[in-house]
């Protein structure tokens, strides 16, 4: 299981906007770069991040070669009620990852 | 200080300025074998797949990448676009793109009203001192931008062999 960190509010007002940061261990091979045996080394990178709030999807990123390794992603919702937010990376050879992280909005 | 001192202070000045760029031009191509750059063609037609027809205007979008960054395997970079994120008026999507990277996409977003904020952030590679681009797509179909040029000490895509 990939290893993961997570930074959410545990809880928040209703309608306020929350900032969650997400780091995902994950080489992020680009496809660019070639051993000394001049064989080029296959792309092994995460391609899609998305984030669902209680089911409905609030947050989607197309990820390129271009981004570093060990994917860093912030990004803002507003915390409309409390429930589950579900965090997802998938990529190359089937990778898959998911986290779920839980929100009291009062 | 005299005319003719001025005239040989820039000469000087002028030497030293043509010194000093044929030896980031002779000390550039001789270091490891790298994946090629993307050509401006390439860039455009990245920024045309974005944008299609439409025009690209500048302003609203806040592109923040450090100015100067020693290591181009990590480099900060957020985007803040300036909107109300309401129904009507809201980001739909937001592009960064390099100029010089092997492939010239780096991240693309899709945001909502959920969104709340149209913020987001991550940390990139970067081939080479460049351009950056950040583009965002309003829910009216209208495109803004911000451009930053980035000085790199070391690029990514320079790392030991493996």
């Amino acid at each position: 299981m990939a290893r993961v960190l997570i930074n959410a509010p545990a809880k928040a007002r209703r309608g306020s906007v929350i900032e969650i940061k997400t780091l995902i261990s994950h080489v992020m091979e680009t496809g660019f770069r070639v051993t000394n045996m001049g064989q080029s080394v296959a792309r092994d990178i995460i391609t899609v991040f998305t984030a669902t709030y209680n089911g409905e999807e609030i947050f989607r990123a197309q990820l390129f070669p271009a981004i570093a390794a060990n994917p860093f992603i912030t990004f803002h919702t507003v915390a409309t009620e409390s429930g589950v937010i579900e965090l997802k990376w998938t990529g190359d050879n089937g990778y898959s990852a998911t986290e779920q992280v839980r929100i009291t909005v009062e | 200080m005299s005319k003719g001192e001025q005239d040989k202070k820039a000469t000087r000045r002028d030497v030293l300025k043509i010194a000093g760029a044929l030896a980031v031009g002779c000390a550039t191509p001789s270091v490891t074998v790298s994946p090629a750059a993307a050509t401006p063609a390439e860039m455009q037609a990245a920024v045309a797949k974005v944008i299609g027809d439409a025009t690209l205007n500048v302003g609203k979008v806040k592109l923040d990448i450090p100015p100067l960054v020693e290591n181009g395997n990590t480099v900060p970079c957020a985007v803040t676009v300036d909107s109300p994120m309401s129904a009507t008026d809201h980001v739909k999507a937001i592009h960064v793109i390099a100029e010089k990277n092997p492939q010239p996409n780096v991240i693309s977003v899709q945001l909502g009203p959920r969104a709340g904020r149209a913020s987001v952030s991550t940390r990139m590679r970067l081939r080479d001192t460049q351009n950056v681009l950040a583009i965002a797509e309003m829910s009216d179909g209208s495109f803004w931008s911000d451009r930053v040029n980035v000085i790199i000490t070391l690029g990514a895509c320079l790392e030991d062999l493996i």
